[in-house]
């Protein structure tokens, strides 16, 4: 009787899970650190504008498998990855596969806020002009102008637009970085703790953000909080050392887990 | 849940084997700091006895004494359109035996040679870059020659017997009869600036080996820095970490210490041998220079990279900028200020090498600055090296002068390289 209800509902609440496209696909994905093996044949589908949260306990593999999707971890020198991960049908671990335009269409956006050390304007207009993205400067000034926008950010920077990005406050910051990965028009943005260095006002902020977010592009996310998972993921995956657990609808994910572990995390049992 | 009890212990912070303790504890504290201030004043003391006597011995070389004369040119018989070949040594020698009356024919050779024997070639030089002298009544001002200039500054003891020094009585004699005609004064040196070097101290200056030096760093500059740069770029961000790498790695750390004499019979045997360049060129010493100056700037560059964030260049990956646009719009960059600081101080100590200039050949006996890298020249450390071997008492002290001027540079050098890292380096 359970598994009919659970059906029901995860169809209405989330309408569009088993029909949307999905745009990212991670299929037997495994990563070695040298000897050490970090994640174990991980199978996840990342369905098309929607959240899906990330979540486990630390040195679990979930940003390990993150940096996977954009290939960050092609800049540690002793990291392995295996399987397979596709965008939108494409593997993106081909030889084939230009590394500089899969980062711009999937973009990323750190735990710490790293905005360069230059003015808010140039940290925005650094991807447009490195990607060729615009043909003058009226058109970067707009794309600048709207992705601070987009960011929630501009109405704060536009009169000093021309300050160090560094001196804005941490929750700007982390912003401002968003608004930096949208200026390239990424389809997809991984975020990894986006919230973990800011306080409860801005972090709200940038959740707020997150969510507005979604209509336009497929977000992944990972997190340490479980709450901040619930309010702004659709889908959540739940990894502990290293073995995807499990992963279902979020609302499904924290109310009814399958798996023993899982629930153990999502109630503070360990993690 | 196991319950796990802990044994109730009670410390009594306030014995006095507690009190006793913490004593010590602070007592090491305090001995520590004495020790370094020890340290400290050691280095000051040592310091300070090394400016302190290069300053003592060296102070009497940035003054020079002259005599000032009045010369009437409009009266000499001065062919205007050969005034380069007019009778300089009769007319100079004219105006200064007037400054002595009744002087004896016998004594005219002690008394000439009270001055610089290049007094005329000064005076004529001096007109013909100012031909508006010949028109009248000028004050020419030409140097004493040394042993005169030493017995200006007090450093002629008059009591010696007149056979042990080189200023004979009759010479002292005129001498007073000058001073007190106030014809000799005392200004400051310019000379040891603009002249070049001369086998007489009272006319050697430091112009050729200064401007030798100049030319010297900038090929070393030229050579070291972008070399040491790629170098370093490409073994931090490129270079695949293996055995090769590693050995490379220690190589370049091990090339740092290698003493610079070696650096100079290398040069001798390739820059000179093989390549077949000139000797005692400002180009070869920067190359040889640009040797030395290599690792510690692949060493300092490879430093500064390491110590930009990782975050910098996750994010500029992270929005798709390639590896190469990672480093030369953001690492690098970021990254300047502390290369040029590591490049200053690397300069700063090419400026004061002298083993591998010397096996060049820049320690020759040059009259004439260079005009560019190709003109024989020498180089300041090369120049003290020269003089401190002369035996004239006026090149003892502009022995210490030359010190105090390369200590000079590198002060300079070094207070930029400070400058340049409190303004611009910036701190995560």
């Amino acid at each position: 009787m359970n598994v009919l209800t659970e059906v029901a509902v995860e169809k209405k609440l989330n309408p569009m899970t088993k029909e949307s496209n999905i745009k990212m696909r991670g299929k037997d994905v495994t990563v070695h650190y040298g000897e050490k093996q970090a994640l174990f044949a991980v199978n996840l589908d990342i369905p098309e504008r929607q959240v899906t949260a990330l979540i486990g306990p630390s040195g679990c593999g979930k940003s390990t498998f993150l940096r996977c999707l954009n290939r960050m971890n092609d800049t540690i020198d002793s990291a392995r990855v295996g399987g397979n991960i596709t965008l939108d049908g494409e593997d993106i671990y081909d030889p084939k596969i230009d590394v500089v335009e899969l980062r711009a269409r999937v973009g990323m956006v750190f735990q710490k806020p790293n905005p360069f050390p230059k003015s808010i304007y140039e940290n925005v207009a650094y991807g447009p002009r490195i990607h060729g993205l615009t043909r003058n400067k009226a058109e970067l000034d707009e794309v600048v102008e709207s992705s601070l926008k987009k960011a929630a950010l501009w109405s704060e920077v536009k009169d000093r637009l021309q300050e160090s990005g560094t001196g804005l406050s941490g929750g700007q910051q982390q912003r401002l970085c968003i608004a930096r990965a949208i200026a390239v028009s990424p389809e997809v943005i991984l975020m990894d703790e986006p919230c973990s260095a800011l306080d409860p006002i801005a972090t709200a902020k940038v959740e707020e953000l997150i969510d507005e977010l979604r209509a336009n592009y497929t977000i992944i996310i990972v997190t340490h909080s479980m709450q901040q998972a619930a309010r702004v993921s659709q889908r959540t995956a739940m990894f502990h050392l290293g073995y995807l657990v499990e992963e279902g609808a979020t609302d499904k994910m924290f109310t009814n887990p399958d798996d023993k572990r899982t629930q153990d995390y999502i109630t503070g049992r360990f993690g | 849940m196991t319950a796990v009890t802990f044994p109730a212990v009670v410390i009594n912070w306030g014995s006095d084997e507690m009190a006793a303790r913490r004593k010590r504890r602070y007592a090491a504290d305090r001995r520590l700091q004495i020790y370094g201030m020890i340290a400290i004043a050691f280095a000051l003391g040592f310091l300070a006895i090394l400016i302190g006597t290069l300053t003592f011995t060296g102070y009497r070389a940035f003054t020079q004494s002259v005599v000032t004369f009045e010369l009437d040119l409009s009266k000499a018989e001065i062919d205007r359109s050969d005034v380069m070949g007019a009778d300089w040594r009769g007319i100079v020698r004219g105006a200064l035996r007037e400054k002595v009356p009744e002087l004896p024919r016998s004594s005219e050779r002690a008394y000439f040679a009270m001055f610089t024997s290049s007094a005329q070639f000064l005076v004529r030089d001096q007109v013909i870059r100012n031909p508006a002298l010949l028109d009248g009544v000028a004050r020419f001002s030409v140097p004493l020659s040394d042993p005169l200039d030493q017995l200006a500054k007090g450093q002629v003891d008059r009591d010696t017997p007149e056979s042990q020094r080189r200023v004979t009585d009759r010479q002292i004699e005129f001498y007073e009869q000058l001073s007190a005609a106030g014809a000799i004064s005392k200004p400051f040196n310019w000379g040891l600036f603009f002249n070049s070097d001369s086998r007489f101290p009272e006319l050697a200056g430091l112009a050729g080996a200064i401007s030798g030096s100049f030319w010297a760093l900038l090929v070393c500059f030229l050579i070291s820095f972008p070399i040491g740069i790629a170098a370093a770029i490409y073994l931090e961000e490129f270079a695949p970490k293996n055995r090769f790498t590693d050995l490379i790695e220690i190589n370049i750390n091990n090339l740092a210490a290698v003493p610079s004499v070696v650096f100079g019979l290398l040069g001798l045997a390739v820059f000179l041998g093989w390549f077949g360049l000139p000797r005692s060129v400002p180009l070869v010493g920067g190359m040889v220079l640009a040797l030395m100056t290599l690792p510690t700037i692949i060493i300092v560059t490879r430093a500064s990279l390491t110590s930009v964030p990782s975050s910098i260049r996750e994010a500029a990956l992270g929005i798709g900028a390639s590896k190469t646009e990672a480093i030369f719009h953001h690492i690098l960059p970021l990254s300047m200020p502390t290369i040029m600081t590591g490049t200053i101080i690397g300069l700063a100590q090419a400026l004061g090498e002298t083993a591998p200039l010397l096996l060049i050949g820049m320690n020759a006996f040059i009259t004439s600055p260079p005009a560019g890298v190709l003109e024989a020249s020498t180089a300041l450390p090369t120049q003290i090296y020269i003089w401190a071997d002369s035996p004239e008492r006026g090149f003892v002290a502009r022995t210490s002068a030359a010190i105090l001027v390369l200590l000079g540079f590198l002060i300079l050098m070094n207070a930029i390289a400070i400058f340049l890292r409190q303004r611009f380096e910036r701190r995560w």
